[in-house]
């Protein structure tokens, strides 16, 4: 009972704390955030009080202690639905603002509606609501599988689940509040970093205590892959967050640098997010799904630490090459641009390692919809990442920077390697999360895979176009000596590409909203009479920790 | 599994299997690739290189240079002198032939359209438009009808000094009154007026509010329009007669016009670009269509 006392009292406690801090807010933002905090506390404690179990208190019980003998999955069904939730809602901001840029009255006349704050909010739903739910959800997962132990402390994983929602909302709503450090990829305020700071400390525990109770000798891979996600985002954010609160009741804050270091500072987080969000934790679930689901062993365990190593020691140094031709000193330009070129391998050794998994199993591209959405991916991670060494060189950079180029590059790997690996682990998991025998439809996803390739195709290919276009039509002198386009003559030639763009965006949704309805009707317990195709073998019987024999109490 | 101390061989592949093992996952113990290993080096090997062709390896205070000796900056000044070369010996010939003479050479008109046009798609596309036709409030420049004059002397000006530039006392200056706004005409008379104007511009049949406008006209807005209305380019004062209107020509903007006043404004840019520049924009300007030959008075002028 004092246990129930003192939480439900802790609950009433912030949503004052927040009352009090909404009240001498000094910005509608700050105050509008910490309304949300109060109200969001005073649900928690109503829930905490209508959800007690009164009579087992007053009986005097003991909470039952979690059975050690399965899995605790259910933080990572909870983030399996926050994944496709806010997929949706970031695919959906994509495809608004891609019609923006060809159609500007899109813009609607109100600051909130503005590209500049819609942004932000597609960029953060998709890398960080969307991704960062997938990883959260699958890191749980293959961590609780591959050590053969469940979850260490229990409670600390579900706050961290429903903590990083509550970054998603303040984060979310500030955007279009207008509350932004304008950090590319960072742009959350100084209280709402903070906050995300304790969510990642909270992850690191989870995650690092469960490798520590695992029943397996050795560390498998794909845990690599996302604890350097986790220690090394940890560090970025910190590092990049830096700031001096203007005030502790207002929304802005200065960063503590200043000028080219705070440019390389800001491009170190960024590209690295790049590496540390959207490369070594998709390469975790790499590891982790492609096998299982091509039921295969993985192709070379040497190259697997090889290519880690030199994937995680290369990838911090390459930030630079976003500052080509910029106040950056030479010779730092120089160093960034040499060290992603060298970084092609490494990031090939993830693609090589995941192909050639299927060896011996390439049939199953044709007839498991999952295996080729993986191998998709797969192709899609090439392609990004000889594309981005390619980019920074100095002489390519030239002309593809601040172009439309780079957004095809990012979208290449954003769509095709983040989305199609993350929609294959969906697909992999409901069914197994839920306990249903199949999904609901593998046709189904088979026409998410064609929605989505033909989406992507478009979209890069529309971008790759108007982004080569675009800086040669900038740089281009007529024969007496002057430039030839005026820049809104360069603006204007883009629309039809940023129509396809569109196009192409719209397609990759459908395909989403395809998969939202499959995973609704697998949840349901349906399953759609259609010709059979195949998939992975499910084992129920061995999908439980090791349990170890009783031992004498200490 | 550790019992088992023989090499396991996967039978699909003939590669060892690694005695390992993580929720039914394994691994084959395949070596690297060779293209992939060697590719890895050719990089490193590319690295190296580069880093000691170009600055790359900071030192205490510097860092070294590179045996190439390239450096950003140094690239850029290189690409902009072999530009400045280029285009040199024409910019400075345009720049020592007095404007009202340039016709005659059409090697330099030629140039200076091109430096012209290149010029203003940066500096006055955003105004006048990228094809120059204006919109309101930003006259159409392909047409030849000129506030200000449309020979290339007055283009000239109106470029460097601009129209109405604050604190410019060189700058072309008229303040249309707000006749409406500051009570120098009541309301009806307004009306009266604007409906004068849509007659004299040949859109409106003359009608009695029109009558009672002619005088207004002529006591009020003859002084700068002319008696007939045709305007006078000494005062900036637009033709009104014609089909061609800088705000708008209907009875309600005409009589926004006459109730508020405009006074549009055009910044000078002789603090902005150099003369050779603004000539080049002249002679570009008055290559769009409307441009006319330089009166004999003003060659005169400005031989003397």
């Amino acid at each position: 009972m004092e246990r129930l006392v003192f939480r439900t009292g802790g609950w009433f406690a912030l949503a004052l704390a927040a009352l009090v801090a909404a009240l001498l807010a000094v910005d509608t933002g700050f105050a509008v955030h910490m309304g949300i905090v109060c109200i969001t506390a005073l649900l928690l404690a109503m829930f905490t009080m209508r959800n007690a179990d009164y009579a087992g208190i007053a009986r005097g019980l003991l909470k039952m202690p979690a059975d050690q003998g399965k899995y605790d999955d259910d933080p990572i069904r909870w983030g399996i639905l926050a994944t496709i939730f806010w997929g949706i809602i970031g695919f959906l901001a994509g495809l608004f603002i891609a019609l923006q840029l060809a159609f500007p009255a899109l813009n609607l006349g109100t600051e909130f509606t503005t590209f500049g704050r819609l942004r932000p909010l597609h960029t953060s739903a998709v890398i960080f609501a969307f991704g960062g739910n997938v990883l959260i959800a699958t890191s749980y997962y293959v961590v609780q599988r591959t050590c053969r132990a469940r979850l260490a402390f229990p409670t600390l994983a579900r706050f961290v689940f429903w903590g990083y929602q509550m970054f998603i909302v303040l984060a979310a709503t500030g955007y279009v509040m207008g509350v932004t450090d304008s950090r590319e990829y960072a742009e959350p305020e100084w209280y709402v970093d903070l906050w995300l700071t304790i969510i990642w400390i909270a992850y690191f525990v989870v995650f690092v205590g469960t490798l520590l109770k695992r029943n397996e000798p050795h560390i498998y891979v794909a845990n690599w892959f996302y604890l350097s996600f986790i220690i090394t985002i940890a560090m970025l954010h910190i590092v990049n967050n830096l700031a001096i609160p203007v005030s502790f009741f207002g929304s802005r804050s200065y960063s503590a640098f200043a000028g080219v270091q705070d440019a390389l500072t800001q491009w170190w987080y960024g590209h690295n997010a790049v590496a540390f969000f959207l490369t070594t934790p998709f390469l975790a679930m790499m590891y982790y799904f492609v096998p299982k689901q091509a039921e295969r062993p993985v192709y070379s365990y040497r190259l697997s630490i090889i290519h880690f190593w030199s994937l995680i020691f290369l990838y911090i140094w390459a930030g630079p090459h976003h500052l080509h031709y910029t106040a950056l000193p030479d010779w730092a330009q120089t160093l960034g641009m040499v060290f992603s070129v060298v970084l092609w391998m490494p990031s090939w050794g993830g693609m090589i390692n995941g192909l050639m998994t299927l060896n011996g199993a390439w049939d199953k591209v044709r007839t498991d919809p999952i295996i080729r959405m993986m191998v998709l991916a797969l192709a899609f991670y090439g392609m990004a990442t000889f594309e981005g060494p390619m980019l920074s060189i100095k002489a390519v950079n030239s002309l593809s920077h601040y172009t439309e180029w780079t957004v095809g590059h990012v979208h290449a790997g954003a769509l095709g390697w983040n989305g199609m690996i993350s929609f294959a682990a969906i697909y992999f998991l409901v069914p197994r999360l839920w306990g249903r025998e199949r999904l609901y439809s593998l046709r189904m996803v088979n026409w998410h895979f064609w929605l989505a390739t033909l989406g992507i195709v478009l979209y890069a290919a529309s971008m790759w176009v108007a982004g080569i276009m675009q800086g040669l039509m900038w740089r281009e002198y007529g024969a007496d000596g002057y430039l030839v386009y005026a820049f809104s003559e360069v603006v204007s030639a883009m629309f039809p590409y940023y129509v396809m763009r569109s196009l192409g965006g719209a397609l990759f949704l459908a395909g989403a909203v395809v998969m939202v309805w499959n995973v609704w009707q697998t949840i349901a317990g349906r399953q759609r009479e259609e010709r059979p195709m195949s998939t992975a073998r499910h084992d129920v019987a061995k999908d439980r920790p090791i349990v170890a024999a009783p031992q004498p109490a200490e | 599994m550790a019992d088992d101390n023989k090499p396991k061989i996967d039978a699909a592949t003939g590669t060892e299997i690694k005695h390992h093992e993580w929720d039914g996952i394994q691994e084959l113990d395949t070596p690297l690739p060779r293209w992939w290993l060697w590719s890895l080096y050719a990089t490193i090997v590319f690295a190296i290189g580069y880093t000691i062709a170009y600055p790359a390896w900071p030192l205490i205070d510097d860092a070294t240079q590179g045996v190439l000796g390239w450096s950003s900056r140094g690239a850029l000044e290189k690409e902009l002198a072999a530009r400045e070369a280029q285009v040199a010996p024409i910019r400075k010939a345009i720049a020592q032939t007095p404007i009202q003479d340039l016709p005659a050479h059409p090697q330099l008109m030629q140039a200076a359209i091109e430096g012209g046009r290149s010029a203003f798609r940066v500096h006055c596309v955003q105004c006048h438009g990228s094809g120059a036709a204006g919109s309101k409030g930003y006259p159409n420049l392909n047409d030849d009808d000129w506030l200000w004059g449309g020979d290339l002397m007055a283009i000239e000006k109106t470029i460097t000094d601009g129209v109405r530039n604050p604190d410019h006392d060189d700058t072309r200056q008229s303040l249309m009154p707000a006749f409406g706004k500051d009570q120098l005409l009541q309301a009806a008379q307004v009306d009266d007026v604007v409906a004068y104007v849509r007659t004299i511009s040949h859109q409106d049949r003359a009608n009695a509010a029109s009558q009672r406008g002619a005088a207004i006209f002529a006591d009020n807005c003859a002084i700068c329009h002319g008696p007939d209305g045709k305007g006078s380019r000494e005062l900036g004062a637009p033709d009104l007669t014609d089909a061609i209107w800088l705000f708008g020509g209907d009875t309600g903007s005409i009589h926004d016009t006459v109730w508020n006043s405009r006074h549009g404004v055009m910044p000078r840019w002789d603090d902005k670009l150099d003369k050779t520049t603004i000539r080049m924009l002249a002679i570009y300007v008055h290559s769009l269509g409307g441009g006319e030959a330089t009166p004999a008075v003003a060659q005169a002028q400005a031989g003397q």
